[in-house]
């Protein structure tokens, strides 16, 4: 026993004095080219698992897509993507980002679609400088008052489509609403945007009714909207919590119309059946949108994934398609980042979604989409707003 | 005065769904002494049975009976292997047995059946809102969960009034070594309670979840509440149990219908607002101050 032990030091002795001599050798002959052919790393920080993990899978489908569409090379780089699955665990999130930043040093990280997940990654690469390009997660403070000039964002902010939706039934003369959400970060910054883009066009909320999240006992809620006077209700409900309210809205029978930042009707309308008919939304991309670029994609992404392209798919391959613009302009030399940086704040992107270009707080701005949900489809009926920017309030880019 | 009879339905309605939950949590505790935490577990997997019943037979009709059954299975495999080994046992250590099975129990259905949010469709015969006010319908699927928790209400309270061993129950509850000395089995009245306490959870769980959705952890914050009923009805009464959760029901609902409306108020209204959304553990609060033993608990 304890003379292999000795055998085996030796033996790593030995090769370490190998590996010396040869970093040196190596160090006396300067190889530019070496450095230059390696790989950029791409860290998918997403949800592979859990109630997110269609969305992290149609994520990392349509960036897969776009590297592939450009020949596996992006800026003449080769690609290396290293897949992470965060779970969607907030108490995780930093220790998750640290491991692709430190241990798998990746030069880019995309990520991620759970908000509390991403305050931890916008924690870890403001520290680090890494660049961040979020394909999903809407917390407005990413882009507001912890804006970094390493972090951009493809997707939204919470903010955006709610502001939509009020404006869109501003323009249409309604004067009172009232808006309903859960009492969690998500439903106040979009209940922020629908009051501002009512009040924009002539209309005020009234009143806001809140539960605590995630519950689902909505009467209490409901019965009250009749005894509010108010012409039109807005809500922000996502997932099952939106396939209860959607259905709950309709079976108390109530005159008043129900519209809604795009999440309440997105991917569960086949689960709302008829209730969720005649419920109108708005998003930043919808069923039935017409444009070279959205019909180019929807069959590719197809082909690829099994399964027909969505909203996640679009600001999974528009967060590839911005790194490629950067990476292209400095010619791969992802270190120059004053260039990097500068190219993807003034890209300008030909989306699925339609055009697409950067704020100054280097927030997506994009048009928002009224939707109509027909037939199980949320199909688009106009543009509520067209390049809709966030205010970016507290950001000091 | 519309809008108020809107929301005593909405009271009422979640009075009775926390009366099936809380009566077999307060039954189980009664007669055997423990608590048990995995009580909003059982109510989840009554809610994920419905669902699969659902989705394999594709008639909810089923998932009731198919719930009480297997409530009734799972609650004499439990009692019969694990928690009659744990009766002479600290109450830290069937807390930790309890808190076990929630880890077991969760763990199980995310790997049958997944994470994932479902929504369980109400019968076609059922798809229908019947108009309390003029601006507001009521979904007849709630009116038949006000039904069927009544109906399970009564025969409750005839079998552990009206019947023999409902009688051996009640001894069991108030005097155990009595029952014991009498020449009882207490084995078999243990195993009974546990079985219809688990049957109950189960039974709840599948009658909740088209109105609630399934999804996992769902019973957790119902434990909670269930507990707040079973501690204000007082610890082992079934009446208590569901008179309390009536008070609960209605107390919630009034106070998330008309709680927030102070706080645009200022002041004392935001203090009122901020109140009405805990109005329920006040309530526990004050009655455990004025009657510790809970309304219908006696004395201890």
């Amino acid at each position: 026993m304890e003379r292999t032990k000795i055998r085996f030091g030796a033996a790593t002795r030995r090769d370490l004095l190998k590996g010396a001599a040869a970093a040196n050798l190596a160090g006396a002959f300067p190889m530019p080219a070496i450095a230059q052919a390696k790989p950029v790393k791409v860290g998918l920080m997403l949800p592979y698992s859990g109630t997110f993990a269609q969305l992290g899978e149609n994520i990392t489908f349509a960036i897969e897509m776009y590297i592939a569409e450009k020949g596996g090379k992006l800026g003449g780089r080769e690609i290396q993507i290293v897949k992470l699955d965060d779970e969607s665990k907030p108490e995780l999130g930093l220790q998750n980002a640290d491991r692709l930043i430190k241990r798998d040093n990746v030069d880019v990280l995309i990520g991620t679609v759970h908000s509390g997940v991403q305050m931890a990654i916008h924690k870890a690469v403001t520290e680090s400088g890494t660049l961040c390009i979020v394909p999903n997660a809407g917390a407005v403070a990413v882009t507001r008052n912890l804006c970094a000039k390493n972090v951009f964002r493809t997707s939204f902010s919470n903010w955006q489509p709610a502001y939509g939706m009020g404006a869109v039934v501003g323009k249409r003369g309604i004067k009172k609403a009232a808006w309903v959400t859960w009492d969690y970060a998500a439903g106040a910054e979009s209940g922020e945007g629908f009051k501002q883009g009512l009040e924009a066009n002539g209309g005020q909320v009234v009143q806001t009714l809140t539960l605590k999240f995630p519950e689902t006992n909505f009467q209490p809620l409901l019965a009250q909207i009749p005894g509010l006077g108010v012409d039109v209700v807005g809500a922000f409900f996502a997932g099952g919590g939106a396939i209860n309210f959607v259905k709950d809205y309709a079976a108390a029978g109530l005159k008043v119309p129900l519209v809604g930042s795009g999440f309440l009707t997105e991917g569960v309308l086949a689960p709302q059946g008829a209730a969720a008919e005649g419920v109108e939304t708005a998003l930043h991309y919808g069923d039935g949108l017409e444009n070279p670029k959205n019909n180019t994609f929807r069959p590719a992404f197809k082909a690829k994934a099994g399964r027909e392209a969505d909203v996640y798919a679009v600001q999974g391959y528009d967060a590839a398609q911005l790194l490629g613009i950067g990476l292209e302009a400095v010619k791969g030399k992802i270190d120059d980042e004053g260039n990097l940086y500068r190219a993807m704040r003034e890209a300008k992107i030909d989306s699925p979604r339609g055009p697409i270009s950067f704020s100054k707080s280097q927030e997506v701005v994009h048009n928002i989409y009224v939707r109509k949900a027909t037939g199980g489809l949320n199909k688009v009926t106009g543009v509520a707003v067209e390049n809709l920017a966030d205010p970016g309030t507290g950001c000091k880019l | 005065m519309s809008v108020f009879v809107a929301q005593l339905l909405n009271g009422l309605q979640y009075g009775l769904l926390l009366f099936l939950i809380a009566s077999g949590l307060t039954l189980i505790f009664g007669v055997l002494r423990v608590i048990n935490l995995a009580h909003g577990s059982l109510f989840m997997m009554g809610a994920y049975a419905a669902f699969l019943v659902v989705r394999t037979t594709g008639s909810l009709w089923l998932a009731l009976p198919v719930a009480i059954a297997a409530g009734v299975a799972l609650g004499l495999l439990l009692e019969r292997f694990l928690f009659r080994y744990f009766y002479n046992r600290e109450h830290l250590d069937q807390v930790l047995l309890t808190f076990a099975l929630i880890l077991l129990f969760e763990e199980s259905r995310s790997l049958l059946v997944g994470n994932d949010f479902h929504s369980v469709p109400v019968p076609a015969a059922l798809n229908f809102s019947v108009p309390v006010t003029d601006a507001f319908s009521y979904a007849a699927y709630r009116f038949v969960v006000i039904g069927v928790c009544l109906c399970l209400a009564a025969a409750l309270f005839f079998w552990v009034e009206r019947t023999k061993m409902g009688a051996i129950i009640r001894a069991a509850a108030e005097k155990p070594e009595m029952v014991e000395v009498l020449g009882i089995d207490a084995g078999r009245v243990h195993l009974t309670v546990f079985a219809v306490g688990t049957a109950l959870a189960m039974a709840a769980g599948a009658l909740a979840a088209p109105l609630t959705s399934v999804y996992p952890n769902m019973g957790d914050s119902l434990l909670i509440i269930s507990f707040v009923v079973v501690v204000i009805g007082g610890l082992g009464s079934i009446s208590g149990a569901f008179w309390a959760a009536l008070l609960i029901g209605l107390v919630d609902t009034l106070g998330k219908a008309y709680g927030p409306a102070f706080a645009s108020r200022g002041g004392a209204g935001a203090v009122i607002a901020a109140a009405a959304s805990m109005s329920v553990y006040i309530l526990m609060v004050v009655v455990l101050l004025y009657r510790p033993t809970g309304l219908f608990g006696g004395r201890s």
